[in-house]
């Protein structure tokens, strides 16, 4: 009786390691594609809807699929909805990108510099890290954004400054890990500059979290640029997803696809990145 | 005994004072420097950027941040406000900034509870459902159903649940409060208020919602690979006992851990959902701050729930011991 649940037990495990192998690939396929498609999108932005895309173009309230030329319909405004939301992801991704990018340059210092010093310096790092990880990051955010006023720089700058605090974390976690490994203890014995040992030795062993989080990171920091914008803290002179959503709530009785079609890209977006980023997780970690 | 649990009490309670302390010490310093970028000199900025206040006014703000002073003077005056609880006067509201703050706070917080509360009970029920069932559909659709939560921004979750059930169905009311021409008392009143709470903690709790059932799931599977669980199963114990009585406790307490650290997350999002849903609460405040350039106002909502998120994780801490009782809180 026992012997069978155990064996049971043994074949459920087995089958959800399977599924779990089967879903990783999936979902890191599934992923990567949605991203080509949005990235592709970004791309033909400029061919297919050259122009301004806040520039007014026909008639205001034409709705999807009820004129060959505006496939997605136009807004209040007469503004194409389909060339914002392919101009709107070059924004978003740009923002999303480059924010991640000043992210991973200060989490990954402090992270290898925590990690790799201990003591004293571990102690500083830490303190500044948890008192950066208590402020809300949005509020945070807003406050930064909304004092330097909106643009794309300043945006970025404030999305970078609140999201760091995690990847610093993880990256003092892994240095923690290797830092004691021969062939790092060998470097120091022979007197190898402490610079050149972590950016050599260690970093490279850090690579394959801190890919899977940047993707995240990228995510997150589109959603959080998209609600910016919502709250009318987007850069003023680029067409930005949350922005249009947001300047789409005036007219939500009447005419509800202006507000909620340019959100389906938003959530595609970040689906991909989730995605790709949840896939890759469990490529690189065979253990789970 | 009882004489250590008091003496580990006090030492407790006095490093999450200092803690505290630290926190807001740190954020005024934050604070400070992002004053100082603003454009325009600090009187300007704290009086709300609109010539709202008289020319007297901005003398005295002059003289009481010391700006005529060397930075650290001002520096020193600021800190000093701060720890004697000042966090100055909005104009544009008419009232102290703690005042407005601790107005709009209930409202945030019954919104935030009831999201969490949501998210968290169905998020778990969800998880649980989905490790109980690795592998076949039950689990798929959940896992796809989350991960499509997870991808969704809050403000427009928010802004289709609008279309959805007010504008189309006309079920529940599109924003505010509570129904203030109708005069509602006692229970009539709370029926009202809690047919205003159900779309914007929906909107809230979603995400969230998502985030535990991922994480609830992962917990699960991973507490079914211990040891405890295969004795459990090899003396006999029934498969529906093992999952609720071994697995579902044990993987509880990532639950709650996470729910201390999502705290400031969610603040956030209510920021976002109090403006779509025109909820009287903290984020709505910091939204209406934002529209009058009132950056003092926000940066005291700042200060304010950074607060509220340590005052929460020590809450998590006593939570996490009563359902632990292994770890020790030093």
């Amino acid at each position: 009786m026992a012997t069978i649940a155990i064996a049971r037990q043994e074949g459920g495990r087995r089958r959800a390691r399977l599924a779990q192998r089967i879903r990783a690939n999936t979902s890191a396929i599934t992923g990567g594609v949605i991203l080509l498609l949005v990235l592709a999108g970004a791309l033909a932005a400029p061919v297919l809807y050259p122009g301004d895309p806040l520039d007014m173009v026909a008639a205001p309230f034409i709705w999807p699929g009820t004129d060959r030329a505006h496939v997605l319909g136009t807004d209040m405004l007469g503004r194409d909805i389909a060339a914002g939301i392919l101009h709107g992801a070059r924004v978003s991704l740009v923002i999303g990108l480059v924010a991640t990018l000043v992210s991973i340059v200060i989490g990954v210092t402090l992270g290898a510099l925590s990690g790799f010093y201990g003591g004293r310096v571990d102690a500083v790092l830490m303190r500044i890290t948890e008192l950066v990880q208590t402020i809300p990051p949005f509020l945070f955010a807003l406050a930064i954004v909304a004092i330097l006023q909106p643009s794309i720089p300043s945006i970025v700058v404030a999305i970078g400054l609140t999201a760091w605090p995690s990847l610093a974390r993880l990256v003092r976690a892994e240095v923690l890990k290797i830092r004691h490994r021969d062939f790092v203890q060998a470097s120091i014995s022979l007197g190898v500059p402490h610079w050149r040992i972590i950016v050599l030795d260690i970093l490279p062993n850090t690579l394959a979290p801190v890919i899977v989080s940047a993707s995240i990171l990228v995510a997150s920091a589109i959603l959080t640029e998209s609600s910016l914008a919502f709250l009318g803290l987007g850069d003023p002179n680029v067409a930005s997803w949350g922005g249009m959503v947001g300047a789409g709530r005036e007219v939500l009785r009447t005419d509800w696809y202006v507000a909620t079609l340019p959100g389906l890209a938003i959530v595609a977006a970040v689906l991909g990145l989730n995605l790709l980023g949840d896939g890759l997780n469990d490529i690189l970690d065979p253990q789970r | 005994m009882t004489r250590d649990v008091l003496r580990d009490g006090a030492l407790h309670a006095a490093r999450r004072f200092g803690q505290i302390v630290f926190v807001v010490l740190g954020i005024a310093v934050v604070n400070f420097f992002l004053l100082r970028l603003a454009p325009g000199d600090a009187a300007e900025v704290l009086a709300g950027e609109a010539g709202a206040a008289t020319p007297e006014f901005m003398a005295a703000l002059r003289q009481q941040f010391g700006l005529d002073q060397p930075v650290h003077v001002q520096f020193a005056k600021y800190i000093g406000n701060i720890l004697t609880l000042n966090l100055g006067y909005s104009f544009r509201q008419g009232m102290p900034v703690s005042w407005l703050i601790l107005d709009r706070l209930p409202a945030t917080m019954l919104l935030m509870g009831a999201s969490i509360g949501f998210a968290s009970i169905l998020g778990s029920a969800l998880g649980f459902l989905a490790a109980r069932h690795a592998g076949r559909l039950t689990d798929t659709v959940v896992s796809v159903v989350a991960l499509l939560f997870y991808a969704t921004p809050v403000f427009w979750i928010g802004v289709v649940l609008i279309v959805v059930f007010s504008v189309w169905l006309d079920w529940l009311p599109v924003g505010g409060m509570a129904t203030i021409e109708a005069g509602y008392t006692g229970i009539a009143y709370a029926v009202d208020v809690a047919r205003h709470l159900v779309l914007p903690a929906l909107t809230l709790g979603l995400f969230y919602l998502a985030i535990y059932t991922r994480l609830m799931r992962a917990s699960m599977l991973q507490v079914y690979g211990e040891d405890f669980i295969r004795t459990a199963v090899a003396k006999g114990v029934s498969p529906r006992n093992v999952a609720a009585r071994h697995v579902l406790r044990n993987a509880l307490l990532p639950v709650v851990t996470m729910l201390g650290m999502q705290i400031g997350s969610i603040l956030g999002g209510a920021i976002l959902v109090e403006t779509v849903f025109s909820w009287p609460g903290l984020g709505r405040l910091a939204f209406e701050s934002l529209f009058q350039r009132d950056l003092n106002l926000l940066l005291g909502i700042l200060l304010s729930s950074s607060v509220l998120v340590v005052l929460v994780n020590i809450a998590v801490d006593l939570a996490y011991r009563l359902l632990d009782p292994r770890v020790e809180i030093g």
